[in-house]
């Protein structure tokens, strides 16, 4: 499993389209991808959930990685938050 | 034959087939199913079409307003993906045996109701959002044919109100006409058709149950009345109107490509307003001399997050360097009163006309500001650009724009970004500017008067009102005085001035204001060849 926490930067925080293009990229992955906020989590691959977490700008999420094709998600999903969260 | 009376907002006239416009929210009914598996086959085949017709709509925004506003219906598409959102669809199928379009309708209702309940403002909006794909899953479910404007016929629009988004979603080339029950002579609708050439009428007492898309229905602006299957001898008389108007819109076009001088020789530039990049070819077709107002708050709207400043240079580059050299001049952002984007979370204020917005908002959240001016400035270096600031009540204030220019300008040259500093002007549209536009014209390089809100603030008259529409006079001696002396202080400085406000274009006041000595007027393009006319043909 690899792991990784993140502070988020955009103003309007995890908001619809950068979760959206997030779940996108998430499902290229066999990983399972998790998203965690203050005890919540949620799959990165679904775009409501991530939403319903409320994740706003200075909040500071985990993202935890596990499978097979880890190596590759955690350098595309970590490349992700910085260019678009 | 039906016919009702409203407010004309453009004068022409057509005939053609109405298409009704209404917020469906009909209800739905819970059946039993004996083959749940049928029922999800069903969903599947409903959001295989929902897709399509999202990425049709999708299409023709980025095109007509661009890419930021399209965003929306990429949205839509990726939530109805959602796996969250699909399996409770189908695992109710399966559990309670029902139909889809219920399982649907139900499954829509909870999860914005889920969002309605957030505490975040942008969050609480999304409702709306997956309220509307679940509408999209039933009516295709139905059988209800989804208003597709790419294969609809030229037709003529009639609805409760239009929204300046909903205006956003539609195919300009299929609009005939609008006709709504609600709206002022000063909405945005109304500004929509008179951009567009063609007649509407607002304020028109219709039961749009008695209406039927299909129907016949001849708009006629000059009489301000809309009439539904018409009689054989109406449809003749319009349309030998229709001809005639058709003549006299010729005539103006031999117009183009003539010069704005009066018969003495006196030269007056007239420019466009316009509202996104697609409206550009209607500048060209239309003979502008360049761009007077481009509202740039189209990138803001319909979508649910900023623009980036990529986002906002290409666009202002690409109208830039279509307009090849004519001066477009580019209004900083001028949300707030009616004109608000959720993820701004402005909150509900009391007056939001007399609120937070605008140059207000771009002072005290200077990043929202930065990115839009680095885009300018980047956008600059590529052709005639000039920036202008609306709601200006201050010398203070035009002081810290300066101060935030400069600091935009050393980043930009740190980091080695081609730029220019563009010309620099200022709206005139509150009572204070004028007053103080002595000292106002020392310090900036030209004045667009904003004559809707200037007559709004200094007459105290809601534009959206319609019930101030009698009170409401464009032509009130305090506006004409308030010109005279903005155009006055302007010239003492050296600087020029003009008028982007609606009143540019009432063909009443045109040689008033050439006499005035205004070296501008900017209106919208289907107005531009009218007012050229009615400067060649004065002394």
């Amino acid at each position: 499993m690899k792991t990784f926490s993140y502070e988020i930067k955009d103003a309007i925080g995890i908001h619809a389209r950068p979760a959206g293009l997030l779940a996108k990229e998430a499902k290229k992955y066999e990983s399972k991808i998790v998203i965690k906020k203050e005890g919540k989590s949620a799959e990165a691959t679904k775009l409501m959930a991530i939403m319903g977490m409320g994740v706003k700008c200075g909040n500071v999420v985990d993202v935890e990685i596990e499978g097979a094709d880890e190596e590759k998600a955690y350098e595309d999903i970590k490349a992700f938050f910085e260019a678009n969260l | 034959m039906l016919k009702f009376s409203g407010k004309s907002v453009y004068k022409g006239i057509v005939l053609g087939p109405a298409a009704v416009l209404k917020n469906n929210d009909f209800q739905v009914k819970r059946e039993r199913s004996e083959d749940p598996e049928a029922e999800i086959a069903r969903v599947e085949a409903a959001a295989g079409k929902a897709q399509e017709q999202l990425q049709k709509l999708y299409d023709k925004a980025v095109i007509e307003v661009g890419e930021a506003s399209a965003a929306i219906f990429e949205v839509h598409q990726m939530m109805l993906e959602d796996d969250d959102y699909r399996d409770a669809i189908s695992s109710m199928i399966r559990t309670e045996q029902i139909n889809a379009e219920y399982a649907v309708a139900v499954t829509g209702d909870n999860f914005s109701e889920m969002f309605a309940n957030m505490d975040d403002d942008y969050m609480k909006a999304r409702a709306a959002d997956i309220k509307d794909i679940s509408n999209r899953l039933v009516r295709n479910l139905s059988g209800q044919e989804d208003v597709d404007f790419s294969s609809m016929e030229p037709s003529i629009i009639i609805a409760d109100d239009l929204s300046p988004s909903e205006t956003v979603q539609m195919d300009k080339s299929k609009i005939l006409a609008f006709v709504t029950v609600h709206g002022s002579t000063n909405s945005h609708t109304a500004i929509l058709a008179r951009m567009m050439n063609i007649p509407a009428l607002i304020g028109v007492p219709m039961n749009l149950d008695e209406i039927h898309t299909g129907q016949t229905a001849i708009v006629d602006g000059f009489k301000a009345e809309v009439v539904f299957d018409p009689t054989e001898e109406l449809c003749r008389e319009t349309q030998s109107r229709m001809k005639e108007e058709q003549e006299k819109a010729e005539l103006l076009q031999t117009l183009k490509g003539k010069e704005n001088v009066t018969l003495s020789g006196k030269k007056i530039n007239i420019y466009a307003n316009i509202g996104s990049v697609g409206d550009v070819g209607y500048v060209l077709e239309n003979d502008a001399g360049g761009i007077g107002l481009f509202r740039s708050e189209f990138l803001y709207l319909g979508r649910n997050d900023f623009p980036t400043e990529e986002e906002q240079f290409q666009a202002y580059r690409q109208v830039v360097q279509t307009m090849a050299g004519k001066k477009v001049i580019i209004r900083t952002l001028d949300i707030g009163a009616d004109k608000q984007a959720d993820y701004l979370n402005l909150g509900n204020e009391d007056n939001p006309a007399l609120g937070y917005r605008a140059i207000r908002i771009c002072l005290k959240q200077p990043d929202i500001f930065k990115t839009q001016l680095r885009a300018l400035l980047r956008a600059a270096a590529y052709g005639n650009l000039s920036i202008m600031y609306p709601m200006i009540i201050s010398t203070e204030e035009v002081r810290q724009i300066y101060s935030i220019v400069d600091e935009v300008e050393c980043e930009l040259n740190d980091a080695g970004i081609p730029y220019k500093i563009p010309e620099q002007g200022i709206m005139i549209e509150t009572p204070a500017s004028v007053m103080i536009s002595d000292e106002l014209a020392e310090m900036v390089d030209f004045f667009s008067i904003g004559t809707n809100d200037l007559t709004q603030y200094t007459l105290a008259i809601d534009r959206q009102n319609e019930k101030l529409d009698d009170f409401y006079n464009p032509h009130h001696k305090a506006i004409l005085r308030m010109i005279q002396m903005v155009v006055d202080n302007a010239h003492k400085h050296g600087k020029w001035a003009g008028i982007c406000g609606e009143l540019g274009a009432d063909l009443e006041l045109t040689q008033e204001f050439v006499r005035m000595g205004l070296d501008e007027l900017s209106v919208a393009p289907s107005m531009i060849l009218k007012v050229r006319k009615n400067v060649r043909e004065m002394e």
